[in-house]
């Protein structure tokens, strides 16, 4: 019964929405509207459920003192004080419960939370995104190596389109006649870019919509399922 | 390629640091040409008659915000210089402040803008592409109230706002899911209305496929660049302009040490095949 419940209630969500989509009129249009309802206020708790999950998994990470747990504990103080305080002062032009926080916020020049969202949750975002360009500089000279032939056309796409992505593909070939115009690097960038690549991802697109529609209807035929959990 | 062969990659850390800092402290200015996919998203706002409400969605947060932000920036300049009424939106829960911090950078230069009347920011809903489908069909069950608490229905920006067939075009400002792809597949597939974005640089390939004849996208952003396109064709230098020769210094940093990696695999390619003989 436990899982034979589920079973249906997916079934019968599943086949209501395909029919809708071919037939949106009573009562299936109306119902799919229902059910897109259902699923914003379910997607509401899920963000709850996420961060019961976060506490909780952090919690015993510390509990048992596992590897790194300092770490651990500086996430669950961050998260306690960043949640603390959108609840006592609100955030932008909401108020938290002790109002808007006037005295404080004319003192930080921002609400409390909105401080630490400018001045430190920005920054450290900022950071760790921008630390990705000294790895991916490093990748690319390791892994953009000519060995065969195909690893040479990669090779060659890769700095053509690093070239007319830049100042650089206009400054060293803006002085090509206009009979010439084709070599010129951003637009040979452009080609690669709308041609071959947008071929390429159009296929793994393709494929990738065939196997949504595979798995879904796999789960609505009640084939798959691991979403209940247990074996 | 022989491992005594390569270089410390620390020097290529130093030398990708200095390349970045020093562009934009001293800006260079080099050339830049506009594409034609920038030039559609701005023909896509020029044209549009005055008065006209468009919706502008914050799907990122604040680590993609070097590439989005400028682009945000210029769409939303552009929108307000041709009297074009915003109603913002997030799919991301941080896409709430980058809206906010956009208004604020843009509050000296538009000091008469009413909040609710010329722009109104919705807020967050999680959901993603539901949200947006529920959207298409009545704002009101979505977004009830905006970001402040205030009725939509006491907003005169949102008189006569059902659903997307009262918005002239949509606009996504996209770091990944749920995003622009989701904007697409339903402001514009299944509503008909002209949907176009901005995407980080690294996302632009998956997005491309979009821009296409039937117009599924009308034009697109792609990173910093697509950013500093537009604020050339905008003739209002910003910030990614000066992020532009920052980039190119970096890239041409990367080109040399590509060189420098091959060249020296094919010596030592070389060189074991002398040996061996």
């Amino acid at each position: 019964m436990k899982r034979k419940i589920p079973l249906l209630i997916t079934f019968t969500v599943g086949i209501i929405l395909i029919i809708s989509e071919f037939i949106p009129h009573k009562p299936f249009g109306q119902l799919s509207g229902e059910l897109e309802i259902w699923f914003l206020i379910i997607s509401g708790f899920a963000i709850l459920l996420g961060q019961l999950s976060l506490f909780k998994v952090n919690i015993l990470k510390i509990k048992y003192k596992q590897r790194d747990w300092q770490f651990y504990t500086i996430t669950l103080i961050s998260f306690i004080i960043m949640v603390t305080l959108g609840f006592l002062w609100g955030t932008g032009k909401s108020a938290g419960m002790l109002g808007h926080g006037e005295a404080i916020s004319s003192m930080l020049g921002y609400k409390p939370f909105d401080y630490l969202f400018h001045n430190i949750y920005q920054h450290l975002q900022a950071t760790m995104f921008s630390l990705l360009a000294f790895f991916i500089a490093s990748a690319a000279y390791r892994a953009f190596i000519g060995r065969t032939v195909e690893s040479n056309l990669l090779l060659a796409s890769a700095v053509l389109v690093m070239l007319g992505n830049t100042t650089l593909g206009s400054l060293l070939t803006g002085w090509l006649p206009e009979s010439l115009n084709f070599l010129h690097l951003p637009k040979v960038s452009e080609f690669i870019m709308t041609f071959p690549t947008t071929a390429g991802q159009r296929a793994i697109m393709i494929g990738a919509g065939l196997g949504i529609i595979g798995s879904s209807l796999r789960i609505i035929l009640g084939i798959e399922r691991s979403y209940l959990g247990g074996e | 390629m022989g491992k005594a062969k390569q270089i410390d990659r620390r020097w290529l850390f130093l030398l990708i640091f200095f390349g970045v800092a020093f562009p934009l402290i001293f800006t260079l200015g080099l050339p830049l040409e506009t594409t034609k996919n920038v030039q559609m998203v701005y023909d896509l706002i020029d044209n549009m008659p005055k008065g006209s409400k468009a919706l502008i969605s914050f799907d990122y947060d604040p680590a993609s915000m070097p590439e989005l932000h400028p682009m945000a920036k210029a769409i939303v300049k552009h929108c307000f210089d041709k009297d074009i009424n915003l109603i913002f939106t997030a799919m991301w829960p941080m896409g709430v402040q980058m809206a906010d911090d956009i208004i604020y950078q843009l509050k000296d230069d538009y000091p008469d803008l009413e909040y609710g009347e010329d722009y109104v920011n919705l807020g967050f809903k999680a959901g993603g592409m539901i949200t947006i489908q529920s959207m298409g069909k009545n704002f009101r069950e979505v977004f009830p109230k905006d970001m402040n608490g205030n009725n939509i229905d006491e907003l005169p920006i949102m008189e006569g706002i059902n659903n997307f067939s009262n918005i002239g075009f949509v606009f996504s400002l996209s770091a990944g899911a749920p995003g622009i792809k989701e904007w697409v597949q339903i402001a514009h597939d299944a509503y008909g209305r002209p949907t176009s974005g901005g995407v980080t640089g690294v996302s632009a390939p998956a997005i491309l496929p979009y821009v296409n004849e039937q117009q599924q996208l009308t034009g697109l952003l792609a990173g910093l660049k697509g950013a500093a396109e537009y604020e050339i064709l905008l003739k209002a230098p910003g910030t990614a302009i000066s992020g532009m020769d920052a980039q190119s210094a970096a890239h041409l940093i990367i080109i040399i040490f590509i060189i420098i990696g091959n060249v020296n695999y094919w010596r030592n390619k070389k060189a074991e095949k002398m040996g061996g003989k």
